[in-house]
């Protein structure tokens, strides 16, 4: 496995400054990005850039700050050192400019568990400016109007998660990070939900996934991380399956 | 508030009414926080009854237990206004939105100030049956606006005291011990606001100073909250 530095010479600083598409403007920059929590470093010295339109999947085992990267990069979490820009703006500061363009699919569903489906798209489209008619479509989309109007704590999991992937991509975000989006999802659900999330959706999708084959298979870029440092980043030929266990060990 | 006056101003409902809608339709869907104000206010009317030992009371006293016990129900209120936000994701799915973080200072306020107000419809009628002897009828007037603005006291500082004790493990201890001290002018000022109406052939108009106090504390903790509340939503 190549290892992922942090000096302008190295691989990872290099693909950050260059992106895939050179001259265009990377839809995710991270430059020496550095998170604490406390004493403990969550993220340290971490470079990635992510052209528009392609797929991330950031690997690394329990802990390694997976989660962490995609609530800095959903504005929730402040990097603490480095430099992030989404969709060509840097965080924190303009934070507010990019705000709508990113859609956030959490390990929580980010649903109110006494309203309805219905209720709780509509609030969010409402939030968002994002028009009524959405919601409908979506709630279509993810074959869940026959019980859109259940309250959220009497649908099983897999009808909550479905229903958490229509609320992050209800504003039609450039930006998707996707923690573990399959996650209680039966194989049929994976693929009704394939336009929405899938690489077919044609958004920049940063994801994480408890299956890194799955992820691999699916991924432009990988970014793997140990204890919070980038080890690799690069294409997902460049990461075998040695290298995935060490990275799980 | 540029992001939500420009989505107000293209016809969508403004980001903080939106959100005390969802509140609202909340507290209706489950009930778990007026109606136990309600209760709570007139177990404590009924033991001021018994403890006191007595048939009625009027005045200061009378101003004093009502305005205390309405405080004290005020925080079951504050000790649950954030806690959907922190525990289902309510705080993150606001943060993602394109909309300025204090439309949800402004939703909360404005919902705490509503619970206050159904829970008066219940429990100063309560009062009055249970424990205060002169008639309310001639001074009602005067009363609501007291309260009000005793509410407008109530529902700043507690979302205030409500928004940081969320964050804490010890939310439950944080409302009473921050935001009962912080009430107390607005205690005193709107027991002494509402001690000369509760008399028999008492006056019927609030004392003016008082209520420029009520308002101007008010006013005062609108300013803090608007100032700080953004500070509280950062990690």
């Amino acid at each position: 496995m190549a290892s992922a530095g942090t000096s302008a010479s190295t691989p990872i600083a290099a693909a950050a400054d260059s992106g895939r598409g050179d001259s265009a403007i990377p839809a995710v920059l991270l430059r020496g990005l550095t998170r604490y929590f406390g004493e403990r470093a969550a993220l340290r010295d971490v470079h990635a850039s992510v052209p528009a339109g392609a797929t991330l999947a950031v690997l690394g085992r329990n802990g390694a700050g997976k989660s962490t990267l995609l609530r800095i990069l959903a504005t929730l979490l402040r990097p603490h050192r480095g430099e992030v820009a989404l969709l060509g703006e840097p965080l924190p500061r303009r934070a507010w400019a990019v705000r709508g363009r990113v859609g956030l699919l959490a390990h929580e569903p980010l649903l109110y568990r006494d309203l309805s489906g219905r209720e709780n798209l509509s609030y969010h489209a409402a939030l968002h400016g994002v028009e009524r008619g959405r919601v409908e479509e979506l709630l279509g989309a993810v074959r869940m109007e026959r019980r859109a109007d259940e309250p959220i704590r009497l649908l099983s999991r897999g009808m909550v998660q479905r229903l958490a992937v229509a609320r992050a991509v209800l504003h039609r975000p450039a930006l998707l990070l996707l923690d573990e989006p399959r996650a209680n999802l039966d194989p049929a659900a994976e693929e009704l939900l394939e336009p929405l999330i899938g690489r077919a959706c044609g958004a920049t999708r940063v994801l994480t996934s408890h299956d890194p084959r799955s992820a691999l298979a699916e991924a432009d870029l990988v970014l793997a991380l140990r204890d919070g440092r980038a080890v690799y980043f690069g294409e997902p030929g460049g990461i075998d399956e040695q290298a995935l266990r060490e990275l799980y060990a | 508030m540029s992001t939500a006056v420009a989505g107000a101003s293209r016809g969508r409902a403004p980001a903080w009414l939106v959100v005390l809608r969802k509140d609202l339709r909340l507290e209706l869907r489950t009930l778990e926080t007026v109606p136990a104000m309600i209760l709570f206010s007139l177990a404590i009317f009924v033991i001021f009854h018994f403890g006191l030992g007595r048939q009625s009371v009027a005045g200061q006293e009378a101003a004093g237990i009502l305005v205390v016990t309405l405080l004290f129900a005020s925080m079951l209120a504050v000790n649950r206004l954030f806690v959907a936000e922190r525990e289902q994701g309510g705080f993150e799915g606001f943060l993602l939105a394109p909309v300025d973080r204090s439309a949800l200072l402004l939703a909360k306020a404005s919902a705490l100030f509503l619970f206050m107000a159904a829970l008066e419809v219940i429990a100063v009628p309560g009062f009055a049956l249970l424990l205060l002897g002169p008639p309310l009828g001639r001074v009602l007037g005067p009363l609501v606006a007291v309260l009000a603005l005793a509410d407008g006291a109530v529902a700043v500082i507690g979302t205030l005291v409500s928004a940081i004790a969320v964050q804490t493990r010890a939310r439950d201890l944080i409302g009473p011990i921050v935001g009962l001290p912080l009430q107390i002018p607005a205690l005193i000022a709107a027991a002494r606001a509402l001690g000369p109406l509760l008399v028999r052939h008492g006056s019927t108009s609030p004392p003016g100073e008082w209520l420029l106090v009520l308002a101007l504390y008010d006013l005062l903790f609108a300013l803090v909250a608007y100032a700080v509340f953004d500070f509280l939503l950062e990690d």
